[in-house]
């Protein structure tokens, strides 16, 4: 790999982390290269359709797919050129001409529908040794809008994805509360219930990112993070029933995997705006996001929003769980960790274009990407589309909602020459989106070395070439 | 069954102001914060199936013991085929190594191991219990859990090769690494306007 020298700067743990992911999306790059490169030899952009409203490419990607799909599906159903349909898609036949025959039969599907399988975008698995304890990325860059599908949500797990008969299962609230109680998935749904729009992000997105420029896409750098509408009840409401004893300060969250992982949770987070979470987007919890019931606590590091949730223990002090001491702590130069760095800061990200994209031609460009904070709502959103010398203010779509992801656009005439784009946010805290330079010294990296691998959300530069191929570079 | 509204005014409304004031992000449009007594009351044996953790003062910690010689057995049988005979972890399961690295947290290349990061002998014992082994996680004993405990803790020099591990004993044990932990500090980059 070029320009991937891990030397002993990073643990070896940390350095096969590093060269797995790189592994793993070389992998995902070449499975779409080769897809479309079978398919749309035409194509002139891999990027984006509907690009250039005054210069219309003799093909769009669909209307291309669509024209070889038909020949395919015209040879026989099975044949070799038609031979893998994408995940959640089903295989139909495409008519020559739509309009001159009836379209297959309404509900013949089941009652339940898929996506066009014309659309092949997936998550894609970071290699871990056992794939039980493993993780995906979201495709961010072909991500419209604010809201994540359910089946590309990012995923982490620590013991596999458990598979559970909601009528079996329970909540037990105990510890320090005057009536410990224990619920099933009905009793929970009898509570007033609240929907929310929220994010959540691994803390370790970007942890390829610190030192040098290494995965080349923005699903690599950045697809740990996802946006759903959730809807469940909230917390408060839970601790308001079993009454929490004076002096309660934290509750282990506990799941049924079997992982049966823990985190502990300060109680001014459970009586904020945490949630007792079974729906997103609008139908149950989707086996990998912790159905029937995952714990939500909007802006914190993902591994706290436990699933498949089994139990509350109140307490006076913080649990130190495994993943709390040993796993999701920050080590820093020096030899001391932080602990219980669970708010996610702002972050930004120009997602079009973004690495391993292609621009056709000098021309106009919507720049377009997704903005967050754990804090609040995003404020404002600048970008550069010169390496960081001049800021200007992108649109921000409404609703702008709180700790959710915030999609920004911004009109862009490129003039073919190289240049880096740029992004940062500002939260309504005043908190203004670092660059990683600034993360590093402020983190007293000092000498090259570093420890953590967790927090970073620092600006993302993309170079675009003068062949508009787009590349993840480090720009301050 | 009938609700006396104007009493209702009066018993909610100090209730409902507090609520303003907590939890301003979840307050309810109708203003009824309950109570809603769904759910049944949690019997001390729903609760004790289920209550496994282990707190750093040692709380939650079982009854049983067992020792170095003794947990060699449960290392060899249960733990060596993925951790390692050499307790460093066996290349290709992901399993960590567990011993080592002590001293290298500020080296500038860490390696972090129980002996070198982990603060406290409950979250060994805790995550042992609920997890361990991969292939049948929960599956020990609280004497085998302390028996693996006492071996893995007897490796790295933390806990007398000779001595018994138990609930008292454990909780006892001070971890090489119990202070290398400082609370988050964050925003660390001001560029605030």
């Amino acid at each position: 790999m070029d320009g991937n020298n891990l030397d002993n700067e990073y643990d070896a743990a940390t350095q096969a982390l590093i060269q797995g992911m790189i592994e793993a999306e070389e992998k995902a790059i070449t499975r779409r290269k080769k897809q479309t490169s079978s398919e749309q030899e035409e194509e002139q952009c891999e990027c984006k359709d509907g690009m250039f409203p005054d210069d219309v490419p003799v093909t769009s990607r669909r209307q291309f797919l669509a024209a070889t799909a038909t020949s395919a599906a015209a040879l026989a159903v099975g044949s070799a050129a038609h031979a893998a349909v994408p995940a959640g898609a089903v295989d139909y036949p495409v008519q020559d001409d739509p309009t001159k025959v009836q379209g297959r039969l309404t509900n013949d599907d089941g009652g339940y529908g898929s996506r066009s399988q014309f659309e092949s975008e997936v998550r894609w698995r970071f290699p871990t040794a056992t794939k039980e304890s493993s993780w995906t990325m979201t495709p961010l860059d072909s991500g419209n809008g604010i809201i994540t599908p359910s089946g590309l949500h990012f995923e982490r797990h620590h013991g596999g994805i458990p598979n559970i008969n909601p009528a079996q299962h329970t909540l037990v609230v105990h510890g320090m509360v005057d009536a410990p109680k224990k619920y099933t998935m009905e009793d929970l749904k009898r509570f007033p219930s609240v929907s929310r729009f929220h994010f959540i992000e691994c803390s370790g997105n970007g942890l390829t990112e610190w030192r040098e420029p290494t995965l080349k896409t923005v699903q690599g750098t950045h697809g740990l993070t996802s946006t759903t509408e959730w809807t469940g009840v909230p917390l408060s409401t839970i601790l308001r029933e079993v009454g929490v004893k004076e002096g309660a300060a934290w509750i282990l969250a506990e799941g049924a995997d079997a992982a049966v992982m823990t985190r502990s949770v300060p109680m001014d987070k459970a009586w904020d705006d945490a949630m007792l979470v079974y729906a997103q987007n609008g139908e149950a919890i989707r086996p990998e996001q912790g159905y029937p019931l995952r714990l939500l606590l909007p802006g914190f590091e993902g591994n706290t929003h436990i699933k498949w949730l089994r139990r509350l223990d109140i307490s006076d002090k913080p649990f130190m769980t495994r993943e709390e001491t040993s796993k999701y702590t920050d080590l820093l130069n020096g030899g001391k960790a932080r602990q219980f760095t669970l708010t996610m800061e702002a972050k930004s990200v120009i997602t079009f274009p973004s690495g391993e994209m292609k621009l056709p031609r000098a021309g106009f460009y919507e720049i377009s990407g997704l903005a967050w904070s754990g804090k609040g709502h995003i404020k404002r959103v600048e970008v550069s589309t010169d390496g960081g010398v001049n800021w200007q203010l992108a649109e921000l779509q409404t609703p702008v909602l709180p700790k959710c992801h915030t999609r920004f656009r911004f009109p862009w005439q490129w003039d073919g020459k190289p240049t880096i784009l740029q992004s940062r946010c500002q939260d309504e805290t005043g908190y203004v989106q670092p660059t990683i330079k600034q993360l590093v010294e402020a983190r007293g990296l000092d000498g090259g070395k570093y420890g953590s691998i967790y927090h970073l959300n620092g600006i993302q530069s993309w170079e675009v070439a003068a062949d508009g191929g787009v590349s993840n570079v480090h720009k301050y | 069954m009938s609700i006396n509204i104007k009493n209702r005014g009066v018993f909610f409304a100090p209730l409902l102001s507090l609520m303003l004031i907590t939890l301003p992000a979840m307050s309810s449009s109708t203003g009824y914060q309950g109570p809603y007594n769904f759910g049944t009351a949690a019997t001390a044996a729903d609760i004790a199936k289920l209550n496994i953790d282990v707190m750093p003062d040692g709380r939650g910690l079982p009854a049983g013991s067992s020792n170095y010689q003794k947990g060699k057995a449960v290392y060899a049988a249960k733990c060596a085929a993925c951790h390692g005979a050499d307790l460093a972890g066996v290349k290709g399961t992901g399993a960590a190594a567990l011993i080592g690295g002590r001293g290298s947290l500020a080296s500038g290349s860490p390696k972090k191991t129980v002996e070198s990061y982990w603060p406290y002998a409950s979250t060994v014992f805790d995550y042992v219990k609920r997890a361990m082994p991969f292939n049948a996680p929960g599956s020990l004993t609280d004497d085998e859990v302390y028996g693996a405990v006492a071996y893995v803790l007897g490796e790295a020099n933390i806990f007398d090769k000779s001595a018994t591990l138990n609930a008292k004993s454990l909780a006892k044990i001070e971890m090489p690494n119990k202070d290398g932990f400082i609370p988050d500090p964050r925003p660390d980059v001001f560029n605030y306007e």
